[in-house]
């Protein structure tokens, strides 16, 4: 292993710092005892920041309750049509021959093209479009708007591990009697599960994460959790703000730790077979 | 063979990808418990033709009839024929009883007669109790014997087989070469074999195709196509050959002729019409030379030896009969220690054996190739 000089490592602490010091800042600001409205000085260690949030106190809970709801709805439509599209974009995944042509690749171009508009486009486009055609429910506004910018995600995710397989296995399926549709069921999709579920997680952090699409089509009312942590610290940061990010820090940690820890076990479990 | 019906008939075969035809007007028999091979080099529409047979590949002309069936239009998951792919394309997500019992359970068998079907096709290829093995835990020998058994366990009228294998070492080759002889004796399955291993197709086949860009050149057993190779391409993609270019200058009585090449005059025996003037190659192979100091029957030429080496147990030697033609011999080494360079000896074959063929020019690739094949 390469020993790293002094530089580079003062180098990569200050860029560490920067990344990470806004987020420590938070985190221990959360337990500062210190109830002014602009709580700067740190007066003292607390907890009760989070005791107020777990008794409902700011009105979080109702937020993140629809930020959910609108993110498994968004995840679940994104999925279904991004993996088909990919799919159906990738004829011989279904056993079919040929070379896409110049409609597949104008349909891919097109598909992905949601991840390349600014959103603050997108954000109006929905809102204009929502309130001509009188779409009024707000979750069904958010959905729709969500699924839109998700199913790129999943769509890339998937074409790519398609691309990436031998095309073979399609054939080798049809040749011992699956009909294209068992094909996809039995084959295609099984195949493309790992990047299924990651083009999910994606699409979930982007949904539960969006906040100028969701500002533009969200009507009246407090929001997803994003449109009302913006809304509580227009009158000054409050710590419950705090002790909020730092919860969600310590989800995407231990939702890192444990992606990690099973891949790690999967590998070893899949060692252990092959040696056997 | 011609009064048996045909278990699979193509009739005026040919595919167009729509630059050129790759494939031209193939018409071919094949008859039961044949192990029927297309040898040719790559790009000769051997895949092309096996994958229109299994469907995967639409057809731009004629027909495939199996049984007397009409099956052109057919998709592939609608034929009795099962295909061994060369990447093997073996399920990564499922393990080995998973996959051999794909085909069985998309056709709805019952669980317990798939259990006892694909032990039947382990056994057959020798892979008994690497039932729960992943395809990624197996040597490529045992995904190849997997993807045998998965094809086979459906006992298909006509087993396609793509170069299964092109991907295995030398001598996993060469021991899957007679496996492969085995097993198709043990299932009694028609196999159709895809390569461009002329040594591989000799040793498994009893009828070779010589393919050469979409056209057949020779259709015979591997003895014919060895002993009487009815084109230049065939006679020299197949085995070693002396190949030389002369032209006829007389033409005798009972098929007998005489070919000039460079300035020599060799005697040839042919059944097929040629005239005086006519371009020709006599292919001659290496085994068929004979030689010694005492002129014997049927050693009619002189020539000086030139060079020797050994190979394999196998004495080489080049012979020249005059400064400008030179043949090659093999003789078993043992036999030949008497010789040195610049002996002069007597020279001759049995021209039965040496056939005489039409002088073609052959794109540059493939008479490179076949001069190759010829000197080497």
């Amino acid at each position: 292993m390469k020993k790293h000089s002094f530089g580079s490592k003062l180098f990569l602490g200050l860029v560490l710092l920067v990344l990470y010091l806004p987020i420590v800042v938070v985190v221990v600001y959360s337990f500062n005892d210190n109830s002014t409205r602009i709580p700067l000085a740190f007066t003292g260690w607390t907890t009760r920041w989070y005791g107020e949030l777990l008794d409902g106190k700011g009105g979080y809970g109702p937020a993140l309750l629809l930020s959910l709801r609108v993110a498994l709805w968004s995840v679940l439509l994104s999925v279904i049509v991004g993996s088909l599209g990919a799919v159906g974009m990738t004829r011989s995944a279904l056993g079919f021959r040929g070379k896409p042509g110049r409609f597949e690749r104008f349909m891919e171009a097109f598909s992905i093209l949601p991840i390349m508009i600014p959103e603050i486009v997108l954000g109006l486009a929905f809102m204009v479009i929502f309130n001509a055609l009188g779409v009024r429910d707000n979750v069904a506004r958010l959905v729709l708007a969500h699924t839109t910018f998700c199913i790129p995600y999943v769509f890339l995710s998937v074409k790519s591990r398609l691309v990436g397989m031998d095309q073979s296995l399609f054939d080798a399926a049809r040749d011992l009697g699956a009909a294209p549709p068992r094909v996809l069921w039995d084959i295609t999709l099984p195949l493309c599960r790992p990047a299924i579920v990651s083009g999910a997680f994606l699409a979930l952090a982007m949904s539960m994460d969006d906040f100028v699409i969701s500002f533009f089509v969200y009507g009246a009312g407090e929001g997803t959790l994003p449109l009302k942590i913006y809304s509580s610290v227009k009158v000054g940061v409050s710590p419950r703000v705090n002790a909020l990010c730092s919860l969600m820090i310590a989800a995407v940690f231990l939702a890192v730790a444990v992606q990690r820890y099973g891949q790690a076990v999967r590998k070893a479990r899949e060692k252990k077979a092959a040696a056997n | 063979m011609s009064e048996q019906t045909p278990l699979l008939r193509l009739e005026n075969l040919c595919k167009d990808y729509g630059q050129g035809m790759i494939l031209h007007h193939l018409n071919l028999d094949i008859y039961p418990g044949e192990f029927l091979t297309l040898l040719g080099p790559s790009g000769c529409g051997k895949t092309t033709t096996l994958r229109m047979i299994a469907g995967l590949e639409s057809v731009t002309e004629g027909r495939v009839w199996l049984e007397g069936r009409d099956i052109t239009g057919l998709p592939p998951e609608k034929r009795p024929l099962n295909t061994v792919f060369q990447s093997y394309a073996l399920f990564p997500h499922m393990n080995v009883f998973q996959n051999i019992a794909y085909g069985l359970k998309v056709r709805g068998i019952k669980k317990p007669e798939q259990k006892q079907r694909v032990e039947e096709a382990l056994r057959l290829v020798r892979l008994s109790g690497y039932e729960k093995r992943m395809p990624a835990q197996l040597s490529g020998g045992q995904r190849q014997r997997v993807a045998i058994a998965r094809a086979a366990v459906l006992r298909p009228k006509v087993l396609l087989l793509d170069e299964p294998l092109g991907a295995l070492d030398l001598k996993l080759r060469q021991q899957m070469q007679t496996e492969l002889k085995r097993m198709q004796q043990e299932m009694g399955i028609t196999f159709l074999y895809i390569t461009h291993d002329q040594e591989e197709a000799l040793n498994m086949s009893t009828r070779i195709v010589i393919l050469r860009e979409g056209r057949v050149e020779q259709i015979g057993t591997p003895e014919e196509v060895y002993e009487h190779p009815q084109t230049l391409f065939a006679a020299g993609f197949i085995g070693q050959s002396n190949l030389l270019r002369g032209e006829v200058t007389a033409v005798h009585p009972e098929n007998r002729f005489t070919l000039r090449v460079e300035d020599v005059e060799l005697p040839v025996l042919s059944d097929r019409p040629f005239a005086v003037d006519d371009r020709a190659v006599l292919c001659l192979r290496p085994q068929r030379v004979r030689y010694g100091f005492q002129p014997q029957h049927q050693m009619e030429l002189q020539g000086v030896i030139r060079q020797k080496y050994y190979s394999g147990g196998m004495q080489h030697t080049l012979i020249a009969l005059s400064d400008r033609v030179t043949v090659k011999a093999v003789t078993q080494a043992s036999e030949m220690d008497q010789f040195q360079i610049g002996d002069r000896v007597y020279v001759g074959w049995n021209q039965t054996h040496a056939p005489m063929v039409p002088d073609e020019k052959l794109d540059e690739k493939l008479d490179s190739e076949a001069a190759g094949e010829g000197q080497g």
